[in-house]
C-alpha cells in the first residue's frame, strides 16, 4: 500500500434543516500525496466545502453531522482524533484559506497581531521572533513595506492584499497541507493570477501539498496536478489534470468543459449548455444524481447509482455509459 | 460619417464624479473619479463588451448612460437625442427603450412580489396594459425566456439563480426596449447555468434586434458575446476595438496584462506559456495618478507617462488605444 499524506474514505455528511435532511456529501473517497496539488471543482452546493470542512471537523454541529467515513492523516483518523490533538493538527500541519478574507480576518485586530498569535501559540516563539517571522511572511506574499504595514487593520488592505495575508497566515507554521477554498473567486483576474503564481512558487519552495477548491476550470488547469469533479455530493470523475482536459469522460464533466467559450473561438459557435438545474439534496438518490440532466441517460441509470471505477490508469469515473463509444460499461 | 446612421448610442466625454463629504458642516473634501471622460458609440444590433477590474467604473458608466445618475458632465445621445438635456417626462418615455439587467439575481427582484407583478410592473407603470392583458403578456414574456408561465404566481425565492436571472430578463423585455445594459448578468451564476443565460440573450438579440452593452469581468465570455470590446481602467477607456482585433492584437499594456491573466481551461497551455503577471493593485479613484492612470503598474512606463495623459487615439481603423507608446 502506498502511504498517502491524506486518505479519505467514504465520507458522508448531512445537515438537519427544517425542510428535511440535506445529504451534502454522500460517500466521498480521495487521496492526497506529498507535494501534490489536488483541484476540486463543481457547481455551487455540490459539497466541495463541506467535504473539506468535514475532514477537519469544522462543520457546524448541529445542524451538520458526519455520519460515516474516515480521514487518515499520517495514518491517524482525523475524524476520531482527540480534540486537543486535532487542534494542533489544524493549527500547525493542515491549514485552510477561505473564500472571503474579510470574514476570516478579525476587523478590530491589527494584521501583525493576527499573524503573530499562532506563531507564539503553536511554535512557542517570543514576541520578537514572531514579529520577525511575520514581516518575513508578508514579504513572501508580496506586501511592500511589510514592517510598517503590520500595524494596519484589515480594512486598510485591498481585497487582493487581504487574501495574500490569509495565505501568509496559513503558511505561518509551515503546514504539510494547505486547503484553499475558492481563495481567488472574489478577486479580479489580474490579482487572481498574482495569487495563483504566488501559491505555485511557495508550493515549489516549501514542498507542501495543496487542495484547491474552485468552480473555475481555468484556474484548476493552471495549478492542479490531479482533479476531482464533484456533483450532488459525489466525486463523479477524478484524474490527472492533463488527462481530464484531454479525455473528459463523465457526461457532466463533458458538459462543463463544453459550456465554456473557447478563447480562440474564430467563428461564433453557440455554447453548449447543460439543461436543467443542479439537484436538490433532500434525498440520497438511488439513481445516478446526474440522470435528470444527462443526455446519455439509460434505463439502468435510473435504477442504480454508478460507483467511481477506474477506466484507465489514474482515471476514475462514475457512469454506466462509456461516453466515447456510447456503449454500456 | 457614413456610420452615423445606425449609431444607436453615442457617449461623449462622459464624466461621473461622486463627491465625498466630511465634517460637521459636510464640506466636500474630494470626489471619487468613477468615470472620467469616456467616449464611445454603440451601433444598432451590436453588443459592446465593457471589461475592466472591480471599481474601474463599468456599472457607473451603464447607470450614467441610462440617466440613473445625473452625469457630472458630458453628453449621452440615444437615437440622436441628448438624454442629459431631456426633461423628466420625455426622459421617462425614453426610458422604455432602455433597460438594465443586474448582476445579482437574488437582490434585484423584490422578494414580496410575485413573478407576474415583477414582470408586469413596467407595463402598468407605463399604462401599456391592464388586468388580463398583463397576465397574457407576462405569460408570453415568461415563455420567451423559457420559463413555465404557470410559475407566474410564485415568488422569487422559489427559483434558482438562473431562473431568477431569466425573470429579470423577462422584466427588462416587457416594454420592447431596443437597448439593454447587461451589468454582469452571469457573474453570480454557475458555469453550466451561465451558458443557458448567454444563449438566451443571444437568441433574444437576434429575434428583436436588440443592442447590448455587456458589462463583465469574464474576458472569455465577453469575447464570445461581443462584437466590439472596450477596456476600462480607473475611470477611463484604455482600449476599444473589434473583438477579434482586441484579443489577437491588444495594443495597450493593460489589455495585454488582462488578457494574459485569463485562466485557460487547458493544462498544456500552462506548460508552454509563462504569463505576464501584473504587479500591484489598482490605485484609488479619489486621487488617480497623474499622466497615464496605468503608469503605477505599467511594465514599460517612463517619466513621460507621469506628465502627459494619453488620449484615446485611433491607431488603425476602428482600433483605439490610450497609450503614449502605441
Ligand atoms: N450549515 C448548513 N446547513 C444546512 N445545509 C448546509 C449547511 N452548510 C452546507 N449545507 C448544504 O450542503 C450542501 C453542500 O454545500 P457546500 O458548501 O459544500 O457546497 P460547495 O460545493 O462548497 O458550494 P460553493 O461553490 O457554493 O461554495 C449544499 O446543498 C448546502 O446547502
Ligand atoms: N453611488 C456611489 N457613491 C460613491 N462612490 C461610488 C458610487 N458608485 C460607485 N462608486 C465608486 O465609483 C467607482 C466605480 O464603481 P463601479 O461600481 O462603477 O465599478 P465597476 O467597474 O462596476 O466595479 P465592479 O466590477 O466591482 O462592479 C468605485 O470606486 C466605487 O466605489
Ligand atoms: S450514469 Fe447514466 S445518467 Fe449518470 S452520467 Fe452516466 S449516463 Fe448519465
Ligand atoms: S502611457 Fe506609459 S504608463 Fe501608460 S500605458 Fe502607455 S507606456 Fe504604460
Ligand atoms: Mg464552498
Ligand atoms: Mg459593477
Amino acid at each position: 500500500m502506498i502511504d498517502h499524506l491524506l486518505q479519505v474514505e467514504n465520507l458522508e455528511t448531512q445537515f438537519k434543516t427544517p425542510d428535511g435532511i440535506v445529504h451534502a456529501v454522500n460517500g466521498v473517497s480521495f487521496t492526497l500525496n506529498e507535494g501534490e496539488t489536488l483541484g476540486v471543482v463543481g457547481e455551487s452546493g455540490c459539497g466541495k466545502s463541506v467535504t473539506m470542512l468535514s475532514c477537519l471537523r469544522l462543520i457546524p454541529s448541529p445542524p451538520g453531522k458526519i455520519v460515516a467515513g474516515e480521514a487518515f492523516f499520517h495514518g491517524q483518523d482525523l475524524l476520531k482524533m482527540d480534540p486537543e490533538e486535532l487542534r494542533h493538527v489544524r493549527g500547525a500541519q493542515i491549514s485552510m484559506v477561505f473564500q472571503d478574507p474579510m470574514t476570516s480576518l478579525n476587523p478590530v485586530m491589527t494584521i501583525g497581531k493576527q499573524l503573530c498569535e499562532p506563531l507564539k501559540l503553536h511554535l512557542n516563539m517570543t514576541d520578537q521572533q514572531a514579529t520577525n517571522r511575520a514581516i518575513e511572511l508578508l514579504g513572501l506574499v508580496g506586501i511592500p513595506r511589510a514592517g510598517e504595514r503590520l500595524k494596519d487593520y484589515p480594512h486598510q488592505y485591498s481585497g487582493g492584499m487581504r487574501q495574500r495575508v490569509m495565505i501568509a497566515m496559513s503558511l505561518a507554521c509551515n503546514p504539510q497541507i494547505l486547503i484553499a477554498d475558492e481563495p481567488t473567486t472574489a478577486l479580479d483576474v489580474t490579482i487572481q493570477a498574482q495569487i495563483v503564481d504566488l501559491v505555485k512558487r511557495l508550493r515549489d519552495e516549501m514542498g507542501m501539498a495543496i487542495i484547491w477548491i474552485t468552480h473555475d476550470l481555468g484556474v484548476v488547469a493552471s495549478i492542479a496536478h490531479r482533479v476531482a469533479v464533484m456533483y450532488g455530493g459525489y466525486i463523479i470523475e477524478e484524474s490527472d489534470v492533463k488527462d481530464l482536459y484531454a479525455n473528459p469522460t463523465h457526461p457532466y464533466t463533458l458538459g462543463l468543459l463544453g459550456s465554456l467559450p473557447h478563447i480562440e473561438e474564430k467563428v461564433h459557435t453557440r455554447l453548449f449548455s447543460i439543461e436543467g438545474m443542479p439537484p436538490v439534496l433532500y434525498k440520497k438518490p438511488v439513481s445516478c444524481p446526474f440522470a435528470p440532466r444527462c443526455t446519455f441517460v439509460t434505463e439502468k441509470c435510473w435504477q442504480e447509482n454508478p460507483k467511481l471505477e477506474t477506466v484507465s490508469p489514474g482515471h476514475r469515473v462514475a457512469c454506466w455509459v462509456d461516453t466515447k463509444s456510447g456503449s454500456k460499461r | 460619417m457614413e456610420n452615423e446612421k445606425n449609431t444607436l448610442l453615442k457617449v461623449d466625454n462622459l464624466v461621473m464624479h461622486f463627491p465625498i463629504y466630511r465634517g460637521v458642516i459636510s464640506r466636500q473634501v474630494g470626489a471619487v473619479h468613477a468615470v472620467d471622460g469616456i467616449s464611445f458609440d454603440v451601433k444598432e444590433g451590436e453588443t459592446l463588451g465593457l471589461v475592466g477590474e472591480s471599481g474601474c467604473g463599468k456599472s457607473t458608466t451603464g447607470r450614467a448612460i441610462l440617466q440613473l445618475y445625473k452625469p457630472t458632465s458630458g453628453e449621452v445621445y440615444f437615437k440622436g437625442k441628448n438624454l442629459v438635456k431631456l426633461k423628466s417626462e420625455p426622459m421617462r418615455m425614453m426610458r422604455r427603450e432602455m433597460q438594465m439587467i443586474f448582476q445579482d439575481p437574488y437582490a434585484s427582484l423584490n422578494p414580496r412580489m410575485t413573478v407576474r407583478d415583477i414582470v408586469g410592473e413596467p407595463l402598468m407603470a407605463f399604462g401599456q396594459a391592464s388586468g388580463k392583458e398583463i397576465t397574457e403578456r407576462v405569460a408570453d414574456l415568461l415563455k420567451l425566456v423559457k420559463l413555465n408561465p404557470d410559475f407566474a404566481s410564485r415568488y422569487p425565492h422559489e427559483f434558482s439563480g438562473g431562473q431568477r436571472q431569466r425573470i429579470g430578463v423577462a422584466r427588462a423585455l416587457a416594454l420592447n426596449p431596443s437597448f439593454i445594459v447587461c451589468d454582469e448578468p452571469i457573474s453570480a451564476l454557475d458555469v453550466s447555468i451561465q451558458a443557458q443565460v448567454v444563449n438566451l440573450l443571444e437568441d433574444l438579440q437576434k429575434e428583436f434586434n436588440l443592442t447590448y452593452l455587456f458589462i463583465a469581468h469574464d474576458l472569455s465570455m465577453v469575447r464570445h458575446i461581443s462584437n466590439r470590446v472596450a477596456v476600462m481602467y480607473l475611470g477611463i477607456i484604455a482600449e476599444i476595438a473589434d473583438r477579434d482585433e482586441l484579443y489577437v492584437n491588444p495594443l495597450h499594456p493593460y489589455t495585454q496584462a488582462l488578457l494574459s491573466a485569463i485562466p485557460v481551461a487547458d493544462p498544456v497551455y500552462y506548460e508552454k506559456n509563462r504569463r505576464k503577471v501584473l504587479e500591484g493593485d489598482v490605485p484609488s479613484p479619489v486621487n488617480p495618478p497623474s499622466g497615464c492612470r496605468f503608469r503605477t503598474r505599467c511594465p514599460i512606463a517612463d517619466a513621460h507617462c507621469a506628465e502627459v495623459q494619453p488620449e484615446l487615439r485611433e491607431v488603425s481603423p476602428g482600433h483605439f488605444a490610450a497609450c503614449l507608446k502605441v
